[in-house]
């Protein structure tokens, strides 16, 4: 166990019954990063999230939160929570289900009302402090949940699927706010099926397909470093394609088209340059950035890991 | 014990603020308003000299102690029937619609969660008992000057058994389906209800096998055994001495079985807390 990590997980395994949910999970998440978690539907994520709070218990493997072992209750004095599908007494006025939740995480009464009401501003719901839960709006429970999640200024925020149900406008937010977690040194673990989410906020992603890492990436190191050209060009000839390795991985020719990986798009005039010199005819250079997406494809496949 | 307070008051006024105390209080007053007529009436068709002479202030005083104990019957099946109602979905519910799981995942131990919902709901219990026993006393007293004998520890059985019922329903609503929960209580509750009678009636036709089997159920779910003992203390001397009556028993369960019914619901409780604690949420 390192005190350095804000989440690991040795081999943490759950089976329910015959079937295996998680089979493995090993993971390492460092204090202050944003970190995306990433799988087909059934991959084992929300039990895998489940088994580091506490709520299952697991199989076999061991995990830590913060430094304190996962079967620790203190290990969430400092973690926060927004689980997905969020429920809630809906009997409850907003201010009334911060106060609870609050109390809960063992707030001190002063410090408990101010911190609600500033939670409230932030999540854009005082107009609605006194207001029934069950009055809200989807997008409004999740911003309620949201602040439920951030009473006791956490170290260590879960968001299971934060921005399903919201409109852009909340979308916006949240990611705001996990920014400004990000800002504060708040480590975020982020499940999400949003992508282009992810690919917005988080430093590093881990993909898991039944229930085991298959591989974790930096987001922006994946991203620059993926960018693949096709040249759309004529009278090339195999020499100018070793010619091209200098700028680029993976040089090959595609019927007209060159096709290469680059690691910054700056070198694409050089790229254009030294054809032109060498009395190719081009017509065309289309950078494609590798998106998340074709990323996770990549990695979990297209038959969802099923 | 912070955290139990908190759950309890949740618990509590989850109950107001959902109408479950105003539809509890709505019908119980209907009963006792239903119940403070039919008492006047029976005692004026006592008191009319169509018999040629008024009955003996000792027979008045047995019909009236009978009167009581049909209330006191009417008030046991009401908290039972309120403690199963509150309690069935109260686990259950929550696990099913995921809200345990922002609770559960704060800093405190299931087990609190456990026993806040026990206190809260016993509070409640205490609330309508007292309202109900008491206004079942105060029609007996208002029409007919009566106490009951033994009032207090009457009431306090049937607070004991209203509690027992609670922490069974508890303890199923911590593994099974709020359906299901219902389900078992109401059959274990069935179970006893007609043992107490097989019992009764083995008393009456002197039938060993039928009164064992009685005491067996008993111990099986000890409800019935309970409001016979709450009954049992209830009843004028005189009239205990008349024998089988439809709310009291000819047989008064010993002490010993109260005992085991403390044991019983001690035991239940412990395993709601440790199945609770053990599941996957």
């Amino acid at each position: 166990m390192d005190q350095k990590l804000a989440i690991e997980t040795v081999d943490l395994r759950k089976v329910f019954g015959e079937k295996v949910a998680v089979s493995g999970l090993t993971l390492q998440v460092e204090r202050g990063e944003v970190f995306g978690f990433l799988g087909p539907n059934g991959a084992g994520k929300t039990t895998s999230i489940k088994m580091m709070l506490g709520l299952v218990a697991p199989t076999s493997g061991n995990g830590w939160l913060l430094g304190r072992p996962i079967t620790d209750r203190n290990a969430r004095a400092k973690v926060g929570f927004l689980p997905e599908h969020f429920r809630f007494h809906e009997w409850l006025t907003a201010y009334e289900f911060l106060r609870l939740h609050g109390q809960l995480y063992g707030l001190e009464n002063g410090h408990l009302k101010q911190r609600a009401e500033e939670l409230l501003e932030l999540v854009g719901l005082t107009p609605f402090r006194d207001s029934q839960l069950r009055t809200f709006s989807k997008g409004m429970l999740q911003r309620i949940g949201l602040a439920q999640a951030l009473l006791n200024n956490p170290e260590l925020v879960f968001l299971d699927e934060p921005t399903s149900g919201l409109d852009p406008v909340g979308r916006r937010l949240v990611r705001d706010i996990i920014r400004q977690l990000r800002s504060e040194g708040t480590t975020v673990f982020l499940n999400s099926h949003l992508l282009s989410e992810v690919e917005i906020t988080c430093d590093r992603v881990a993909f898991i397909k039944h229930g085991e890492v298959v591989r974790v990436s930096q987001v922006s190191g994946l991203i620059d470093g993926s960018t693949t050209v096709t040249v759309r060009a004529r009278g090339f000839t195999p020499e100018i394609l070793s010619n091209l390795q200098q700028w680029g991985r993976d040089v090959r020719a595609d019927g007209e088209n060159i096709v290469l990986s680059v690691n910054d798009e700056a070198v694409l005039p050089e790229i254009s340059r030294c054809l032109v010199q060498h009395g190719v005819d081009v017509y065309a250079i289309v950078p494609q950035r590798l998106s998340l997406e074709d990323l996770f494809i990549q990695v979990v496949g297209t038959d969802g890991g099923l | 014990m912070r955290t139990i307070l908190i759950i309890a008051n949740l618990t509590l006024r989850e109950a107001i603020r959902r109408k479950i105390v105003l539809a509890a209080l709505i019908l119980g007053t209907a009963f006792l308003l239903l119940y403070g007529l039919g008492f006047h009436f029976i005692r004026q068709e006592m008191l009319r000299a169509d018999y040629g002479r008024l009955p003996s202030t000792t027979m008045q005083n047995q019909t009236f102690n009978f009167m009581l104990l049909a209330g006191m019957y009417v008030v046991n099946f009401l908290c039972i029937a309120i403690a199963a109602l509150i309690t069935a979905d109260s686990l259950a519910g929550e696990i099913q619609s995921g809200i345990i799981q922002a609770t559960v995942t704060k800093p405190i131990r299931r087990s609190e969660v456990v026993l806040g919902k026990w206190l809260g709901n016993a509070t409640l219990l205490l609330f309508y008992l007292s309202l109900m026993g008491g206004g079942v006393m105060l029609v007996v007293w208002l029409i007919s000057r009566l106490y009951a004998p033994n009032w207090a520890g009457g009431l306090a059985l049937i607070y004991f058994n209203s509690l027992l019922i609670m922490t069974l329903t508890l303890a199923c609503s911590s593994s099974l389906s709020t359906l299901a929960t219902g389900g078992v209580v109401f059959g274990a509750f069935g179970l006893a209800f007609l043992g107490g009678w097989v019992e009764r009636i083995g008393t009456f036709l002197e039938n060993r096998t039928a009164i064992d089997l009685g005491i067996f159920s008993s111990l099986l779910m000890p409800s019935e055994a309970l409001w016979n003992k709450a009954a049992a203390l209830m009843t004028s001397p005189l009239a205990s001495l008349m024998g089988i009556t439809p709310f009291t028993s000819a047989s008064e369960p010993s002490a010993l079985m109260i005992v085991y019914a403390v044991i019983y619901l001690l035991v239940t409780l412990g395993i709601a807390i440790r199945v609770f604690t053990k599941r996957d949420l």
